[in-house]
């Protein structure tokens, strides 16, 4: 059982979390990811190690309530744990020898990509952030993002924070503006990343994308997180999530994405039923 | 006076219209009259041949010898000699080229029974013999094993009643492996592998889940730990696709997707947090145990039609004789030497058909068995809105990518010295798929059984 010592509200929809899981926390690198289960019986969810700290023995997640599962973690309080939590899967990012490097969160995207820019501010790299939400009121990890970034934009679809308009504007102005990027990392909903790696090809920019298909094990044995990456099959688990963004095949991965669109909403409809009845 | 029916005791089996709607255990069991009856017909060879057709060489006719006096829990304990899992093993064990292909009796008419009474037995065993099994005492040597399948779990158990401390780490949140995630409830209840490992359990293993070796511990690691030897039994989890065009479309699944689903996540139940696709016409594509259970599995779901794409003939089909009489059974459609090319789509990404070539057999393979070709002009179209691919797993290359110096083929299996499990990296044993590629579960306990007795040499060599 991993226990819940500590849990924030970030915004309407996001919270985080920090659970004590002292192996995971010993071995996690940015860009890795965990599965939990909140409960016997439940589904496995991955999510990604949002932060870690190796003394106290503890990793953090950052989740964005979408359907059951994540409703169901959203119950839980400190003090409570949950029943399985299984990591660091997955590749860690590769941060090596990168001098500047711009980094795009969209939405709950930012909570994966906060520890890459946190690693690369770190090691000394420079860093330009760019992070984008629906309005101010979703905004998240503002000030962790500043206190990382030696540049940082903020943008909001609706104009109701920093400047109007999407992460993708904000980059365009910067390259424009002639800014040389060793790299571009963007992590965010798979239509935002897929718009990102489209600009940064005309511009010639390497770029790198976090992919969160669906997964079970996470362990390379069910081949669901399944991937076309430059013509070729990937699994998000172990290839992964990392992978260039200018050889993704992101329509596809949007189709593989709604496999089970209806069961989702059904059990989110179950799932709100149940909590509300608590509730009362 | 022996029983000279030429035919086996018919095992009572749940009525295939109406257990392919459910999940319950598809055979029922013998009665004991029935097992008695069974045990008469055994002739008790002096030379044994039956013997030597089984992996870890139970002693048969012994234990048959002890159901015809009725002396069941006798039996148990003769057999518990060599194996660690009967119940599984008198359910699943290709028997038909195991013990019983070589048993006389079936020269002329049908072989006893083997498997049947060996599953009686440990049935018998589970729900009569209710004492305690005693935790053997400590002699303080800590083993780690990896995998919590039938190698890791055998390998263990042998060496925790030796007195070793023994430590299974297991990827996943349950453990049993294939037991678990991969053969259905129908044809092993999982409830009988819970069983094994409480047994495991109280004879003072360790079982550590959610502990994926390679990633969270590295074998060097576990060394730093304490742990004089290691055994890896961590399986052939690594599903393979063909390659095909439309092989990521929305409704195609590996077989172990499907099947974790379905078993390991309980999405067969009603009201289980996972999703699985319920369709109506499925191609399951290959002919292994895999496959049937695959195909099985899609037709409790409620499929109307699901066919076995194969592209040998039904000769070569690797499956246990039973598993593909039962699927039949059950409705079944069997299309031998047809072979997919193509996976078609609809316009929103779900499958829609399967393009298919029909085959012929050629010139015998390197396997011996006759080489599939393709019929030119014989394509056309399978109607289909799902396709699980089981054409074979191998080795996850999770911990040879973080061990150095072990030693893999270019399947990606481990090498081992010989029967012993010793791998290229001292105090390093492996053993079940991990080494041999997807094979059965007998081999994987046998060879648990051998590494748990080499490792025992190993340490007790050092002291
Ligand atoms: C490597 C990786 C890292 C991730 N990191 C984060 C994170 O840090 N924070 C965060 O909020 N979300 C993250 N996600 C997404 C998160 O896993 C899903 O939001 C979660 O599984 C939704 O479960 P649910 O039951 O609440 O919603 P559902 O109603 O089941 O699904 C809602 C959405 O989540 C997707 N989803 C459902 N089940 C899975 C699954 N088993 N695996 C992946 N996606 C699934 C669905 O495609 C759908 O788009 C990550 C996903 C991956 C693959
Ligand atoms: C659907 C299906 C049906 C089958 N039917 C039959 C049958 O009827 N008869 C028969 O004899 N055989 C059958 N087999 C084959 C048989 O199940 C296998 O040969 C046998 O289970 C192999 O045992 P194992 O211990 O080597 O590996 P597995 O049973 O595969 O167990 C390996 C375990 O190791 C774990 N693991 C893997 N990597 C790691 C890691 N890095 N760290 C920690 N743990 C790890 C896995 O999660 C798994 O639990 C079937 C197989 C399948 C898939
Ligand atoms: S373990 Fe398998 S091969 Fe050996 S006797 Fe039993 S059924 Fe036959
Ligand atoms: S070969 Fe057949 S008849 Fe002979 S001892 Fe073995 S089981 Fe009995
Ligand atoms: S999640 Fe199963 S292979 Fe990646």
């Amino acid at each position: 059982m991993y226990e819940i010592l500590k849990k924030t509200i970030l915004n309407p929809t996001v919270a985080r979390m920090e659970i004590a899981a002292p192996l995971v926390a010993k071995k996690a690198e940015p860009g890795q990811f965990i599965i939990l289960r909140v409960d016997e019986g439940g589904e496995r969810i991955p999510l990604t190690v949002a932060d870690f700290d190796r003394e106290k023995g503890t990793v953090t997640i950052i989740y964005q309530i979408v359907g059951a599962t994540t409703m169901a973690l959203n119950q839980l309080e400190e003090g409570d744990c949950l029943h399985d939590f299984v990591g660091p899967l997955g590749t860690p990012s590769h941060t090596e020898g990168l001098k500047k490097v711009a980094v795009i969160g969209g939405g709950v995207g930012c909570a994966i990509a906060f520890p890459v820019a946190k690693k690369l501010h770190e090691q000394g790299t420079e860093v330009h952030s760019i992070v984008g939400f629906r309005n101010k009121d979703l905004v998240i990890l503002e000030e962790e993002f500043s206190a990382v970034s030696d540049k940082m934009v903020m943008m909001t679809d609706d104009g109701s924070y920093g400047t109007k308009g999407l992460v993708t504007n904000a980059l365009k102005e910067l390259l424009d503006a002639g800014e040389q990027y060793d790299e571009v990392i963007a992590i965010g909903p798979l239509i935002m990343m897929k718009f990102v790696a489209k600009l940064t090809k005309e511009y010639g920019v390497k770029t790198i994308v976090s992919m969160n298909p669906i997964m079970i094990d996470g362990t390379g044995m069910c081949g669901g997180c399944r991937l076309s990456v430059g013509g070729q099959v990937k699994f998000a688990c172990v290839d992964g999530p990392d992978f260039d963004g200018h050889e993704v095949d992101f329509d596809e991965a949007m189709e593989r994405a709604t496999m089970y669109k209806e069961f989702e909403r059904h059990q989110y409809d179950e799932a709100c039923n149940l909590f509300q009845k608590e509730v009362r | 006076m022996p029983n000279m029916s030429l035919t086996k005791n018919p095992m009572p089996v749940q009525e295939p219209d109406v257990r392919n709607h459910n999940f319950e255990e598809v055979a029922l069991g013998y009665t004991k009259e029935q097992a008695v009856d069974e045990a008469n017909r055994c002739l008790h060879c002096k030379h044994k041949p039956c013997v030597a057709g089984c992996p870890v060489a139970i002693d048969i006719p012994e234990f048959i010898a002890k159901i015809k006096e009725e002396d069941f829990e006798g039996a148990y304990q003769i057999i518990s000699k060599s194996s660690s899992l009967p119940a599984v093993c008198g359910r699943v064990c290709p028997q038909e080229t195991q013990c019983e292909s070589k048993c006389v009796r079936g020269v002329k008419g049908e072989p006893v029974a083997i498997g049947r009474l060996e599953r009686f037995v440990a049935d018998y065993h589970m729900a009569n013999c209710k004492a305690a099994p005693v935790k053997p005492e400590s002699n303080g040597h800590k083993v780690a094993v990896i995998g919590a399948g039938p190698s890791g779990l055998t390998c263990a158990g042998d060496l925790a009643k030796a007195g070793y401390e023994v430590t299974v780490f297991e990827a996943l949140h349950t453990a049993g492996g294939v037991l678990v995630y991969g053969i259905p409830q129908f044809r092993l209840p999982k409830e009988i592998v819970q069983r094994e490992i409480d047994t495991l359990k109280e004879i003072g293993v360790k079982v550590e889940t959610n502990m994926v070796i390679g990633k969270v511990l590295s074998i060097d690691e576990l060394f730093e730990d304490g742990f004089e030897a290691i055994f890896i039994g961590s399986g052939a989890g690594l599903p393979r696709f063909m390659n095909i065009p439309g092989e990521n479309l929305k409704g195609v699944y590996s077989a172990n997707e499907f099947l974790t689903r379905v078993n390991l996540m309980k999405a067969y139940r009603e009201g289980s947090a996972t999703p699985i696709q319920h369709a109506k016409k499925v191609a399951v594509v290959g002919g292994g145990n895999v496959a049937m259970d695959a195909a099985r599995c899609a037709k409790r779901l409620g499929a109307e039609e699901v066919s076995i794409v194969y592209r040998r003939s039904e000769a070569e089909m690797p499956a246990r004789l039973e598993e593909v009489e039962h699927a039949k059974e059950e409705g079944i459609v069997f299309r031998v030497l047809n072979n997919p090319t193509e996976i078609l789509g609809t316009e929103d990404g779900f499958v829609k058909g399967m393009r298919c070539v029909r085959m012929e057999l050629g010139e015998p393979d390197a396997s011996g068995r006759r080489r599939p070709v393709e019929i030119p002009d014989s394509e056309y179209v399978l109607d289909v809105d799902c396709v699980i691919m089981s054409i074979g797993t191998s080795p996850n290359p999770l911990i040879r990518n973080t061990t150095k110096g072990l030693d893999t083929n270019r399947h990606g299996c481990i090498i081992t010295e010989d029967e012993s499990g010793q791998t290229s990296r001292e105090g390093v044993y492996a053993g079940g798929d991990a080494v041999t590629g997807a094979a059965t579960v007998i081999l994987a306990m046998g060879a648990g059984k051998h590494a748990a007795k080499a490792i025992d040499e190993y340490i007790q060599a050092k002291k």
